[in-house]
């Protein structure tokens, strides 16, 4: 949901200022127009604004390495949305089943798909809050999607009364694949989609606000990690001859992310958010903020 | 003063339309000192900082002990405590190189790292102190005991080098210390009279040691408690009392010698011209204390309030009598005041440095968190802070009206050189 509006910003942002080379008055009114809050009204607008503003060609001087990354990055979106059609239609024939236990258990591996590609899926359609709003990010009689289910599993421990959202979500997600297919990337959207899958943990999950009732949230931290290097392995070769150093460091500090996350996985999975203490938070926030700052400068790959 | 600011302005190629701001800062810096005499001339020219190439405002980083110390104390802190998270000891040198590079350009009121016309990076600095003068910013670095030894492994190799008298500070009677706001492996105190040149400063040297250090604790002070030049006022502390006035004063460059920089022939020999900082982080119950009388709060301090003359004196800068005592026999000093308890013992003299904080409203409590950052330089900490806290720990009246929730103790190795780097002088001799 937050996804949605502050990446819908960057993409003002970064587009408008290589586009046309807007002065900074110029941008500052283009990110007026997206409210930075998190209600429905302002959803709408944030979106239609992006997709408006990256309608101006990007002002990049395009290389073969950087169309291949474009396109292994758009082939990764797209393989996310096959798989999270057929893992979402696990989750939701186990509602419209009546089966709690399993809907729990597909619950997490299903949404591992969403939030992967969160950022880019987030902007396709209008689908961002119908699928993955929390209670309070729209109005109580508009509250649809994964984490009304998710409510009703948990607190209430039960299916009941939620098989049409179970639909609805299932239509949703199908119609995402949909959009999907259509999607148009520019390198910068590898860019600031690699950051702000990082983003998406530092100023959310690592809280445990994203899965309040089902504590999974640390399947969706691990998810962002692996979207952010997925962004980061397409853009790899530009950068490998431009900047080695860079390359190595990142990739160190994607691996010291995934050995801190380590000690919490559990089977197949990642133990309740709940057994994380706080100090053990703290490492994992500041684990990701490390491997911000250098994964912040793969911007160099796009310098003519 | 407007036609030597035209003249500077062009003299400096390069630099930017910041300048208008500084000399604009710096008037107001003018305007502060007060004071006269031999030692205000030297704390004016420190103040406008004619020491750095001219940059008014801007206070030397480089030079033979660290900025921060003896500078007449600028109005606002932030202090900061690091945990490092690499075991590679080059790495921290190359952490300490990198900080002392930002260091010494952010004192001159300089962005840290290149101007880049890439829109797809993030900018080098922050930014947000561009238009700001560079504001009397110092940035004094400190090294904490677990830097030399942590839990005991001798993590960098450093172990032989360790001072011995930064052995922690023992834990005293009434302690209410929050690891969460104690100790550390190094620590930064920025001081400026602007917050957010001193923000700016913590935060950019913070960003820098991502994937090398994290940030253990930080804190805020507001307003100065102490002056550390006689060409300042004594100002008050939230108590409402002046707080500081038989502090040592850096134009007493003997006591200076005696009591804070650390000498030839002390141990180790790198931290010749450094000193130790005892960092106290004192919450004052403030609600209790406003309910007292202003007879208990003066018994208390052992000071009149307003005047800050000690009980029984005039002015505040008469001598404490402690032999003293009133019609009833007693001392007019009383034995538990905090004065005279600080004051039993002169080789336990310190240099006071340290700054009122609020955190806002205690949401346990819904009381005010407010209080003294406490900050002190000393020669040997174990000799001077250590019993003199010891004995106000335990017999202190106005231990009834306060918290310690957090220290730290660090050696503060001497200032760098030009070409170097602070801390060059430990780590070039392991």
């Amino acid at each position: 949901m937050r996804a949605a509006l502050s990446l819908a910003t960057i993409f003002v942002l970064t587009l408008g200022a290589a586009g046309c080379g807007q002065g900074p008055e110029a941008e500052k009114e283009d990110t007026g127009t997206t409210e930075e809050t998190s209600g429905s009204a302002s959803s709408g607008s944030a979106s239609a604004s992006a997709s408006q503003a990256a309608v101006p060609e990007a002002d990049i001087q395009s290389t073969p390495e950087l169309e291949a990354a474009v396109d292994e990055y758009r082939a990764y979106v797209v393989g996310e949305t096959d798989q999270l059609v057929e893992e979402t239609a696990l989750f939701t024939g186990a509602v419209l089943a009546g089966n709690v236990e399993e809907a729990k258990e597909t619950y997490a591996p299903a949404r591992v798909h969403w939030e992967r590609i969160e950022p880019i899926a987030a902007t396709l359609g209008d689908l961002d809050p119908n699928i993955d709003a929390r209670e309070g990010d729209v109005p109580d009689d508009e509250w649809r999607g994964f984490h009304r289910i998710e409510q009703a599993l948990w607190v209430e421990n039960t299916t009941e009364d939620q098989e049409e959202y179970a639909r609805q979500l299932q239509a949703d997600i199908e119609q995402l694949q949909a959009e999907a297919q259509n999607l148009e990337l520019q390198p910068a959207d590898l860019v600031t989609g690699s950051i702000e899958l990082l983003n998406e943990v530092s100023a959310g999950k690592i809280t445990g606000e994203e899965e309040r009732y089902s504590r999974t949230d640390l399947f969706d931290i691990q998810a962002n990690v692996e979207g952010s290097e997925a962004a980061f392995e397409a853009l790899r070769p530009s950068l490998e001859q431009s900047d080695p150093e860079l390359v190595a460091e990142i990739e160190e500090r994607f691996g010291a992310v995934y050995e801190t996350l380590e000690p919490y996985r559990e089977g197949d999975g990642w133990v309740p958010y709940t057994d994380v203490t706080e100090e053990q938070r703290r490492q994992i926030s500041q684990s990701i903020d490390a491997l911000g700052e250098p994964l912040s400068r793969v911007g160099q790959a796009l310098e003519a | 003063m407007s036609k030597k600011k035209a003249g500077y302005f062009e003299d400096r190629k390069g630099i930017s339309r910041r300048e208008l701001f500084r000399l604009a800062g710096a008037t107001g810096a003018g305007l502060a000192i007060g004071g006269g005499g031999v030692g205000a001339a030297v704390a004016a020219r420190d103040i406008l900082g004619a020491g750095t190439g001219g940059i008014v405002g801007a206070i030397p980083f480089f030079g033979r002990n660290q900025a921060g110390i003896t500078t007449p104390q600028q109005d606002r802190l932030v202090f900061a405590a690091f945990d490092l998270t690499t075991d590679n000891v080059s790495k921290v040198r190359d952490l300490l190189r990198e900080w002392t590079t930002a260091a010494a350009l952010m004192s001159e009121g300089r962005p840290v790292g290149e101007e880049s016309e890439n829109v797809y990076l993030p900018p080098d600095d922050t930014g947000e102190a561009l238009d700001l003068s560079p504001a009397r910013l110092t940035l004094t670095f400190g090294f904490g005991p677990t830097l030399f030894e942590q839990d005991g492994s001798d993590r960098f190799g450093l172990a032989v080098q360790r001072p011995a008298t930064l052995a922690g500070i023992p834990s005293m009677p009434g302690d209410s210390l929050e690891p969460e706001r104690s100790d550390g492996d190094l620590c930064v105190q920025a001081c400026a009279d602007d917050p957010q040149v001193a923000f700016h400063a913590i935060r950019n040297l913070t960003r820098i040691a991502r994937g090398t250090a994290t940030m253990r604790w930080s804190q805020i002070g507001f307003g100065r408690t102490s002056s550390t030049s006689r060409a300042q006022e004594t100002p008050r502390n939230l108590m409402g009392f002046k707080d500081g006035t038989n502090n040592i004063k850096a134009e007493y460059e003997d006591l200076m010698d005696q009591h804070v920089w650390v000498q030839t022939g002390d141990e180790p020999a790198w931290m010749r011209d450094g000193t130790y900082v005892a960092a106290r982080r004192i919450r004052m119950l403030i609600e209790v204390w406003d309910r007292s009388s202003l007879n208990d709060q003066e018994q208390t301090i052992g000071r009149h309030r307003t005047s800050g003359a000690p009980i029984g004196g005039e002015d505040e800068f008469d001598p404490i009598d402690l032999e003293a005592s009133g019609s009833d026999g007693k001392p007019l000093v009383p034995t538990d005041s905090h004065v005279r308890l600080s004051r039993e013992n002169p080789d336990e003299q310190i240099l006071r440095r340290g700054y009122s904080f609020t955190d806002g409203m205690d949401p346990k409590r819904g009381q005010l968190d407010a209080g003294l950052f406490f900050i002190s330089f000393q020669r040997d900490p174990q000799k001077q802070f250590v019993p003199l806290q010891r004995r106000l720990a335990e017999n202190d009246a106005l231990n009834e009206y306060i918290l310690h929730t957090g220290s730290a103790l660090f050696a503060i190795p001497p200032g760098a050189r030009e070409d170097g780097y602070v801390g060059e002088t430990l780590f070039e001799s392991a």
